[in-house]
């Protein structure tokens, strides 16, 4: 729904009390931070309500304004609290520089409905506003831990060093500690050993029984559905405790082999679900078409049907082995001391001496899951694409 | 293949079957002439078994290392057969004493507790029922290991006396060459440890058990313990001083006339022996027992026996409710000893403001995402799968990171002058760490399925609705929510079934007051080794869980869980 709402120039008593407003909401952190809070409401009222008048009404040009104001409180920004003032400095001025002209020109209205009140329209962008909010909440533990682990100290939290982007402050040290320590690299084989073999296991037997459950005829293929998938549903810690239990019993606690079966048995349900999902679209007169022109069944499925179902499969795959990669409940139990995973080796980590050398770990995590993320949305938009589900 | 195609060319054979018709009036045939509908019968059985053959090797899979585990989990949580395994002769023995009637149990109960004994400290076991009792009934663990170590002063009473008649009967030799057979001592004889042959079985000589029963009872436990569990040369192994005691009362027993007329090796100590058994310094058990631990005298312990004696028990799950077994059944606990009920209801409440919370910032989330261009929404969407697919442990440690006394929240906090420096918000080891860091892992959760629900929902409906004179509140509320209910209701029930059994992150940042049941489950796996306890309290939770499991298959279906959006 592309609204083509004519906009027009709006009057001086609109946009600069809302600019003010605005201007009000960052005066008061800025002074809070420096002592007074009501002083930094006033001041900031008054610098960003003067500022719209006079970008708009003296200024008039709006590249030249928008640029001169973020470089004059940038600048007053560096004076004040030097090179972290001068970045806080240059957004606020580009903000309230943008803000101004987009109030002027009335552009917040563009595109939104042509009928809607004014209040509609505020509530419109306040709803995006607590939106953003939810979105940094998302995403910022992830964001934070990143500069963290290039810290050169032993801290969990930025220095001023760090805040002053003195090269000083930043260092290698965690990953070099990471890369060296033979606790960690270990750990590191222990996690590169299990995973596959997991994936491997659930892979297999998780894409036959899929291609078995999503035949049209299947006996009591709810219950069935519901046992494969209840490694998915079962809290970790009563699979945990149960598979403990039982694997003392047949002599597999603490093995390799333990290990591997838990996490294989963990995998299954996300292979199920997604290999499933991808045969929903599978056309089966290929098959058909496939054994009348004298294919075997196991031609058929290794030269038609998996060449189809393969997206699937590999995100199935990838969810497979990140539930290995990163499950920690049931290693814990299950594995012995032989058998320290990643994960294993994070949690005790955090657990008793924590040191930062996990936030250089959990960076490079999140690199490795970036890109399995990757991987599994370019696969799945080919899938679609591939069975027509999607126009683009 | 070949059962596919019956089924396809069965209509073209049921045409010729029509054309056919002025000859033929039976049943419709298919074209190998089997009746028709037989043929497709046998096909679609054919095509059910293919499926089921194709799912059976990871049925067989699931069901070997994950079901059999949890069902062996159910199992134990209800066992308790260490009571009756390591107590045999006592439990039943005690089968006869009324725990009720305020009396103890008599001699020959304290005399069973003996023999039990005395067999579960050489096997050193008697410490692991100790302990299981100690669940049980507090101090039963130290009153099983001073017993233990008492037992052996009753039997050396006997064993003193038989040794000080005669010093045949000092020697494992003399023991082995009266009760072993004459087969058994000749390989004995040649067997040598050093070899590495097995040590050659103990064999009882014909007719010794029934002269002398208890004896040759005794005898065959000991011989078995040292053969097996030590490893050691029976033939030189001296005997325990249990058996000196079941050797006594044997020779004071009913089959003295037997051993008078027993004429095989050592039949002149035997007889020696027998004649002076009966003057010999007899032991008191109970007093015995008493002069050990007066415990022994009280009633408590021997309730708590006679109440764990049966090999099954719902005593673990009554711990995991607060209560416990007295002698006049199931009651709960004094008020300071009922931890459980209070952390299930933790966990609930924990779990329902985690849930709460989740559908309030996922909600708008959902909404924004459902109602973008699709461009701008598959770029935010980057920004709710990347913490989903990234590893839970760094999204614990990173909030553990932040939301230290000293971390990134609380600096900036300070910064911006919202808090004091010296009174910095105490957000972790807490109940409110443990919720804003399980809200942040689950959130994803809620999200997905809320977004896959909204997409379906026309933005017109919430158009003609306010063209109709609709409000913005009543066009929200009365059109648009009631359509992302289904939404709502599958990412709560996903959200709400994950958090209530969460183990790693509460842990974390937790601390004391904000963790769940499930860290008291691990707790008793790995610290107290009350797995029983932990058992039970895990199959509750598997059964809260189990039934939200199939509200959730009620509601959505479990076919329509998605992942990744």
């Amino acid at each position: 729904m592309v609204a083509l709402t004519p906009i027009s120039r709006k009057p001086v008593s609109f946009y600069v009390p809302v600019a003010a407003a605005a201007g009000a909401i960052a005066g008061l952190f800025v002074g809070t931070a420096n002592g007074s809070g009501f002083l930094g409401v006033i001041i900031g009222a008054i610098i960003a309500g003067a500022l719209a008048f006079l970008l708009t009404q003296i200024v008039k040009n709006e590249k030249l304004g928008r640029w001169a104001t973020t470089i004059i409180v940038a600048g007053v920004g560096y004076f004040m609290a030097g090179i972290p003032g001068l970045i806080i400095g240059a957004a606020f001025g580009w903000f309230f520089g943008w803000f101004s002209f987009w109030l002027y020109e009335g552009r917040y209205r563009a595109k939104v409905a042509p009928y809607l009140t004014p209040g509609q329209v505020l509530w419109h962008f306040a709803f995006r506003v607590i939106c953003g909010a939810i979105f940094v909440f998302l995403i910022t533990p992830i964001l934070v831990v990143m500069p963290l682990s290039f810290n050169a100290e032993n801290f969990f939290t930025f220095t001023p060093e760090m805040l002053s982007f003195d090269p000083a402050g930043y260092s290698l040290k965690h990953y070099r500690d990471f890369f060296n320590s033979s606790d960690w690299q270990g750990a590191v084989w222990n996690s590169i050993k299990i995973a596959p073999a997991a994936t491997f296991l659930s892979v297999s037997f998780g894409t036959l029984a899929a291609i078995g459950l999503s035949q049209q005829h299947v006996p009591f293929r709810r219950a069935i559905m519901a046992i494969l998938i209840s490694p998915m549903i079962v809290p970790l810690i009563i699979s945990a405790a149960g598979m403990y239990f039982f694997y003392s019993r047949v002599g597999l606690q603490g093995t390799y082999l333990g290990v591997v079966l838990a996490h294989a048995a963990l995998g299954i349900p996300f292979v199920i679900i997604t290999v499933t999902a991808t045969l929903v679209g599978f056309d089966r007169s290929l098959t058909r078409a496939a054994a009348n022109m004298g294919a075997n069944p196991v031609t058929t499925f290794f030269r038609v049907q998996m060449p189809l179902i393969l997206p699937g499969v590999i995100s199935g795959g990838l969810f497979a082995f990140i539930t290995s990669f990163d499950e920690v409940v049931v290693v814990l139990f299950v594995g012995s001391a032989g058998q320290k995973t990643l994960p294993w080796q994070m949690f005790t980590g955090l657990r008793e001496q924590i040191s930062p050398t996990i936030l250089a770990v959990a960076t490079i995590l999140v690199g490795i899951s970036i890109c399995l993320l990757t991987v599994v949305e370019l696969l799945r938009r080919r899938s679609e694409r591939l069975r027509g589900m999607s126009p683009t | 293949m070949s059962d596919v195609n019956n089924a396809t060319t069965a209509p073209n054979s049921a045409l010729a079957a029509e054309r056919a018709e002025d000859e033929y009036t039976g049943p419709m045939l298919a074209a190998d002439g089997t009746p028709l509908k037989r043929s497709l019968n046998r096909a679609l059985r054919r095509q059910k078994i293919s499926a089921l053959l194709l799912i059976a090797p990871l049925l067989i899979f699931v069901l070997v290392t994950f079901v059999a585990p949890i069902a062996d989990m159910l199992f134990r949580s209800v066992e308790n057969k260490i009571v009756q395994d390591t107590l045999p002769r006592t439990t039943t023995e005690l089968k006869n004493w009324d725990s009720e009637g305020g009396e103890l149990p008599d001699q020959a109960v304290y005399k069973s507790l003996y023999q039990d004994i005395y067999v579960a400290q050489e096997r050193k076991l008697h410490t692991r029922l100790g302990s299981r009792l100690n669940y049980e009934l507090t101090g039963a663990s130290s009153l099983f290991r001073k017993s233990g170590r008492g037992v052996d002063d009753i039997g050396e009473v006997y064993q003193d006396q038989f040794e000080d008649l005669n010093a045949f009967w000092k020697k494992g030799e003399n023991w082995n060459d009266v009760l072993g057979s004459d087969a058994w001592l000749a390989t004995m004889k040649d067997w040598k440890k050093a070899s590495g042959d097995a040590q050659p079985p103990f064999e009882m000589r014909d007719g010794i058990a029934d002269i002398l029963p208890q004896t040759a009872n005794y005898y065959l436990i000991f011989a078995d313990f040292v053969q097996n569990e030590d490893n050691d040369n029976l033939y030189k192994e001296d005997p325990w001083p249990l058996v000196y005691s079941a050797f006594y009362d044997d020779l004071t027993g009913p089959t003295a006339e037997q051993i008078a007329a027993y004429a095989g090796p050592g039949a002149t100590e035997l007889a020696q022996a027998a004649a002076a058994a009966p003057s010999f310094d007899s032991v008191d058990y109970a007093q015995a027992f008493a002069d050990i631990d007066k415990d022994w005298v009280e009633l408590p312990i021997w309730q708590t026996i006679a109440t764990y004696s049966p090999r099954f028990t719902n005593g673990y799950f009554l711990n995991a409710v607060d209560m416990q077994k007295t002698p006049d059944g199931p009651a709960l606990r004094p008020d300071d000893e009922r931890i459980y009920w209070t952390l299930f209801k933790r966990t609930l409440f924990m779990s329902v403001c985690i849930t709460l919370s989740c559908i309030l910032l996922g909600y708008p989330v959902g909404w924004i995402l459902a109602n973008l261009p699709a461009r701008t929404a598959n770029l935010l969407m980057i920004l709710v799968l990347l913490p989903f697919w990234t590893s839970l442990l760094v999204r614990t440690s990173a909030w553990k990171v932040m939301l230290q006394q000293q971390g990134v929240i609380n600096d900036t906090l300070v910064w911006l002058g919202v808090v004091a420096d010296d009174s910095r918000l105490a957000l972790i080891n807490n109940q409110t760490g443990t919720i804003i860091a399980m809200t942040h892992i689950l959130l994803p959760f809620m999200i997905l399925p809320l977004y896959s629900v909204m997409k379906t929902v026309p933005p017109s409906y919430l158009r003609a609705a306010k063209s109709l004179g609709a409000t913005n509140w009543t066009a929200f509320w009365r059109v648009y929510f009631p359509q992302s209910v289904p939404g709502i209701g599958a990412g709560s029930i996903l959200v709400f079934i994950l958090s209530i059994g969460y183990y790693i992150t509460p842990e974390i940042v937790g601390g004391r007051t904000g963790t769940f049941i499930s860290n008291r489950i691990a707790y008793h796996i790995s610290s107290s080794l009350n797995w029983g306890l932990a058992a039970a309290l895990g199959a509750i939770l598997l059964a809260v869980v189990l039934g939200l499991y199939y509200a959730y298959d009620k509601i959505v279906g479990i076919d329509n869980v998605k992942l990744g959006g």
